[in-house]
């Protein structure tokens, strides 16, 4: 019996330990083959006595990009980590494909949703080829090695996010803008029909930050992937997705198309700061600016 | 480096694929490290004669040579199996360490960090001081108790570390600094209560290490929990490197972290507690061998581990051959060596590839 009869085996035999858990078909849903979503209903979380979140429902479909926007600690994070199972709501259920998210196997969920965190921990000493490898992770065997397929993948995730031409850089060696491509770029290693982004362009400068975020959105609507990304900056929430929520002190203050959500009124409702709301000259879709000295 | 043509394959794509010839260059090359090291000794055996009695010996073949026949039963009963126990034992402390650096995220990790060695020590110490006489299949009472000493301190700092149900490798770490300390003044107490020069200096002697009491009852013990505990560990190198981001992110990759810590912990503790309970506390290997291959071949934990596995065995068989030809017909104990050889050779790597030591 040579390397692949005992491959045979031991996957088969994870297969039969898995199948009582898998029996319901992943992909699925009612948007069709190859689609996802997820919605949350009600959901609620506090820590250590104090409420974080309070009934939040959302629901991503494909091909939209949901942002959320709201002020520091507003619940921002925590949203992300219980969307993705990192925390347990309290109260209330999330759902992915109409399935409860506590009933996903870790490698079943991680192929189908994929998230890009804040401030990755990345060990410097890996290639941002191996990097981007790791995100095949939920599909490798028993044994941890890849396949052809494996490595097609994740080169197309580089090419994609064009970081192909520094594959074998060490992690250390590449800037904020590009240790971030090569975050997202593993993401997609997983094709995930779902992803979840925390400040996706948290620490890049205005060129790589509108690159970043056409490079999501593309993504988004090429590929009909549910998404969801946290803003600090308003403007850029505002260009690059479909609809938003507000989040303040744990509720959603507003949620809805940006033109609904971004008004003066909710935004000093919510950040407590003096802004103007104007139309941008190019496409019509809100531009928030402080209000300035009275002159 | 950085000219990767659009179609051609990343360089480390084709270092991945080279990878299992190295392992195999590697494994030869063990295998003639350890026919020279039965040469080594009180008296020499020059290593073809060696090879030539292994060959008629083990392999059966029919060779006539001009050897006593005294060599035969040197070879086969003294030295073959304190050969294969060094290079077990060294394969086994290597591959725990690269375990426990990859768990704790930590180039200063080794395998004693949380709780064998002083386990081990206190436990052989009890045995020595007290001269128990018990003894299993050639398995004496300072190894049997070693290794229960070994196992009940690293429950012991595994339990003391679980708040509310989770173990956080923060204070695995700090639970085991806590009670190795605590072990070790014990350890110290009962050396200076037996009031007894000699027990001192065997207690001193065991808590550097040595293989002079090797026999085939340690050899094939240390092989076959080597076998299971390697095995697994090999099996879980993929999920070692997943483990080198933060836990969120290997959460977020479908790792069950929790259940891959606790897997890997018992089988690098086990095969530890082994390697301590049959041959005292050699130093360095584990804590050296493993940094040392990362930093020549890089930190993928599927080669790091089986590499790190050879070299472990190749760098305890030397020196266990210098801790009994140095000061023959006396013997070293073989941690001073290791630690001799070990530690210039790895403030080297260190200077030479300081920029991405972790």
């Amino acid at each position: 019996m040579g390397r692949q009869g005992i491959r045979r085996v031991g996957d088969s035999l994870m297969r039969s330990l898995a199948a009582r858990r898998t029996d319901v078909p992943v992909s699925q849903t009612r948007f069709g083959n190859g689609r996802s979503w997820l919605e949350a209903r009600r959901i609620t979380f506090s820590y250590n006595g104090t409420p974080i979140l309070n009934e939040i429902d959302l629901m991503l479909e494909p091909g939209r990009m949901l942002g959320v926007i709201g002020p520091n600690g507003a619940g921002k994070s925590t949203l992300v980590r219980l969307l993705s199972r990192l925390l347990t709501p309290a109260q209330g259920k999330i759902r992915i494909n109409g399935r409860d998210l506590s009933e996903w196997r870790g490698a079943d969920l991680a192929r189908v949703l994929a998230v890009v965190p804040q401030d990755p921990e990345l060990p410097a000493t890996f290639t941002a080829w191996e990097m981007v490898l790791l995100g095949r992770t939920p599909y490798l065997s028993w044994t941890g090695r890849e396949g052809e397929k494996d490595r097609q993948i994740a080169r197309q995730a580089m090419q994609d996010t064009a970081i192909w031409h520094l594959a074998d850089r060490f992690i250390g060696q590449l800037s904020g803008g590009e240790q971030q491509r090569v975050v997202i770029a593993r993401a997609l290693a997983q094709q995930p029909r779902i992803l979840l982004l925390d400040e996706p362009t948290a620490h890049l400068d205005i060129n790589h930050q509108m690159e970043t975020l056409g490079l999501i959105a593309h993504l988004v609507h090429d590929r009909q992937l549910s998404a969801m990304a946290i803003f600090h900056d308003l403007n850029l929430a505002a260009q690059f997705c479909d609809d938003l929520i507000l989040l303040s002190a744990g509720r959603i203050l507003a949620q809805g198309a940006p033109s609904a959500v971004l008004t003066p009124n909710l935004i000093r409702e919510a950040y407590g700061a003096p802004v103007g709301v104007m139309p941008h000259p190019d496409n019509g879709l809100p531009v928030v600016f402080p209000l300035g000295r009275s002159v | 480096m950085n000219a990767t043509k659009h179609d051609a394959q990343p360089a480390t794509a084709g270092w991945h694929n080279r990878r299992a010839s190295l392992l195999l260059a590697g494994s030869a090359i063990t295998v003639l490290f350890a026919v020279m090291a039965i040469g080594w000794g009180s008296f020499r055996i020059p290593a073809a004669d060696a090879a030539a009695i292994l060959w008629k010996r083990v392999g059966g073949m029919e060779i006539s040579g001009n050897w006593p026949a005294s060599w035969e039963t040197v070879i086969l009963d003294i030295r073959l199996p304190r050969v294969i126990l060094a290079a077990l034992v060294g394969a086994a402390l290597a591959a725990a360490g690269a375990v426990y650096q990859g768990l704790f995220r930590n180039p200063l990790a080794d395998p004693y960090l949380i709780g064998v060695s002083s386990g081990a020590g206190l436990g052989a110490t009890i045995a020595i001081a007290f001269g128990l006489q018990l003894g299993w299949s050639g398995l004496g009472a300072v190894s049997l108790l070693a290794f229960g000493g070994a196992l009940s301190s690293t429950t012991l700092v595994y339990l003391l570390s679980r708040v509310g149900g989770r173990t956080s490798v923060a204070t695995l770490l700090l639970a085991g600094i806590a009670l190795s300390s605590l072990l070790s003044a014990m350890t110290t107490f009962l050396m200076f209560r037996a009031q007894d020069a000699f027990r001192t200096v065997h207690v001193m002697g065991w808590l550097m290490g040595s293989f002079a009491l090797a026999n085939w009852t340690k050899a094939v013990l240390m092989a076959v929990v080597l076998a299971l505990g390697g095995a697994v560990i090999w099996s879980h190198g993929h999920r070692l490197n997943v483990l080198q981001l933060d836990e969120e992110q290997a959460h977020q990759l479908g790792i069950p972290v929790a259940w891959t810590q606790l897997v890997l912990i018992v089988a690098a503790s086990l095969i530890t507690a082994t390697a301590v309970s049959v041959s005292g506390v050699v130093g360095f290997v584990g804590l050296i061998v493993p940094h040392a291959v990362r930093l020549v071949w890089g930190p993928d934990f599927r080669f790091l581990i089986p590499m790190g596995a050879l070299c472990g065995a190749m760098f305890t068989m030397m020196a266990d051959g210098l801790a009994r030809t140095l000061l023959s017909p006396s013997e070293l104990p073989v941690g001073v060596v290791t630690a001799f050889c070990g530690a210039p050779f790895f403030l080297y790597l260190l200077r030479r590839r300081r920029n991405l030591a972790w």
